[in-house]
């Protein structure tokens, strides 16, 4: 189980929040001129890196407040939560732990806290 | 060689302590060049190798395996097969499974274990009853075995289930009589047996890196082996293909997450059927060992981590101690997760795309295993055709532009 630091209330345990899948999404300009297919890929795809990825989480069962955050999705690591009005930070600022494109960690899933 | 499995070569190879069973698959370097590769070294891929050289006389095949074979979520799944979806395209695609299922065992020579020994999926509210009354009628209208069990039959069938004394009492179900479960590792080995019996090169600890394209046409693909040129490549790599078709340049519209599940220490048999629950979240059918296999459910954000959330198995165990009363004292063995890879209509992908020659296999979601062989075979008509078979039209990429989803979040069980 997962702690989230809250940008407003703190870490807390991850029971407390919900999912909101991926962050910074757009809704395309133009909606008379885009074509379905345009419309369906904002519909329906989202960014499924394994690695590093933008991500919403909002604190249900706390302030019920919306966030952003980056998490390593190899290792469900949380790397930095932030202010839905913040700017999004660099992903070069963080390491990706993946050596090849679906190959596992060297730290086993979940266990990056161990190694710290 | 063909390998043969019988009594008498049971009891031949007893007699020398059984060290002489001879290697059901080779293990090839790879060659430069396939007519087809096949990314994904599970029951699904195996499957669709052997289907396109059994039945589209295809020769120069090859499967790659990052890991081994069946390691994935062949090996994680709890291995229920049944086909009472609601919708026709998914009924149809599923009960083709079924069929062929129900056959594998002769057909491979290889015992499968299929075992039809029922599937439940219990109401627990009025709108479930409505909702599984209907599917049940949609069933029937395509053929497919499906009953309404009352309360007292359910009973019957499953004395240790508390039905009443429980925050969502049981109210009825629906039961397929022809579902049950298999060996899930007996599907991928046989299928792996007997495509390398027809030449299909198997190559386990080769990970796929990237698919190269050129002009809008495959080329091949980049793996820890070297790069493999391919006429064509099927990617079935469920809860990785949406890294793989990233790397192709294409989007596809899945999310992956870790799907759990766990298995109790063994007990003498005490159920004999299979019961899943999708509101309060349990399913459990018993191993032929007597370890009790229960179905947890996905985590609510996407990780590739093969593990999931604590929180998850609570839910699950919960439910179960409810359902289940005498279940309260026992131990679980093991837990694991695999991922899988979720479609928004949690119906799958079986279907070309932009790029000449690639194909995917994928968005099976929180249910594949009970497709394996249908999912195979329709999937290698449509590599070797290069148009789907009329059972997997639906199951196109377009649909997320057209808008004709399969809509299976019902039927398919696991709540996602």
């Amino acid at each position: 189980m997962l702690i989230i630091n809250c940008p407003y209330c703190g870490p807390r345990d991850q029971s407390e929040f919900s999912n909101g899948g991926e962050a910074h999404v757009k809704r395309p300009d133009g909606s008379k001129e885009i074509g379905d297919r345009e419309w369906g890929e904002y519909v329906f795809i989202r960014a499924n890196p394994k690695g590093l990825f933008y991500e919403r989480w909002v604190h249900t069962h706390g302030c019920r407040k919306w966030f952003n955050c980056v998490r390593d999705t190899s290792t469900d690591e949380i790397l930095v939560t932030y202010k839905l009005d913040e700017k999004k930070p660099n992903l070069n600022n963080f390491k990706s732990v993946v050596k090849t494109p679906s190959g596992e960690p060297e730290v086993g899933s979940g266990n990056f806290t161990v190694e710290k | 060689m063909k390998k043969k499995y019988s009594i008498f070569s049971l009891a031949k190879n007893a007699l020398s302590g059984h060290k002489e069973w001879p290697k059901m698959w080779g293990s090839p370097e790879p060659r430069e060049f396939y007519d087809v590769i096949i990314i994904g070294g599970g029951g699904h891929g195996l499957g669709t190798a052997y289907y396109l050289a059994k039945e589209h006389g295809l020769k120069n095949i090859a499967v790659i395996e990052k890991g081994w074979l069946g390691g994935g979520n062949t090996g994680r799944n709890t291995t229920i097969i049944r086909s009472n979806y609601l919708w026709d395209d998914s009924a149809h695609l599923y009960e083709h499974s079924l069929k062929l299922w129900e056959n594998l065992s002769s057909e491979l020579n290889y015992n499968v274990m299929f075992s039809q020994r029922g599937v439940m999926n219990l109401a627990h509210n009025e709108h479930d009853i409505k909702e599984i009354k209907r599917r049940v009628s949609a069933n029937n209208l395509n053929g497919i075995d499906s009953f309404w069990l009352s309360k007292e039959e359910i009973q019957k069938k499953v004395p240790i289930m508390n039905t009443d004394n429980l925050r969502y009492p049981v109210l009825g179900a629906s039961y397929q009589p022809r579902g049950g479960v298999a060996r899930h590792d007996a599907i991928a080995w046989g299928f792996a047996m007997r495509a390398d019996e027809m030449g299909v090169d198997i190559i386990q600890n080769c990970e796929a890196h990237q698919i190269r394209t050129k002009n809008g046409t495959i080329e091949g693909v980049e793996t820890s082996k070297g790069f493999l040129r391919a006429n064509k490549i099927g990617v079935v790599a469920s809860g990785h293909t949406g890294v793989l078709a990233e790397s192709a340049g294409i989007r596809l519209p899945l999310q992956s997450k870790p799907l759990q599940a766990l298995v109790s220490e063994p007990i003498k048999p005490i159920i004999d059927t299979v019961v899943m629950s999708s509101a309060v979240h349990a399913y459990v059918s018993q191993s032929d060992k007597g370890e009790l296999v229960i179905g947890a459910g996905t985590d609510s954000y996407n990780s590739f981590t093969q593990r999931g959330g604590f929180n998850i198995i609570e839910d699950t165990i919960r439910a179960m101690v409810e359902l289940y009363p005498v279940f309260g004292k026992m131990k679980m063995l093991r837990q694991w997760g695999g991922i899988v890879d979720i479609c928004p209509d949690a119906s799958p992908i079986i279907s070309k795309c932009d790029i000449e020659g690639l194909f995917f296999n994928c968005g099976w979601g929180t249910g594949g295993f009970k497709a394996t062989p249908g999912s195979a075979n329709v999937f290698a008509h449509t590599i070797a055709k290069n148009e789907p078979h009329q059972i997997n039209s639906a199951f196109n990429l377009d649909r997320f532009a057209s808008g004709r989803l399969v809509d299976e979040h019902g039927a398919a069980a696991v709540a996602h």
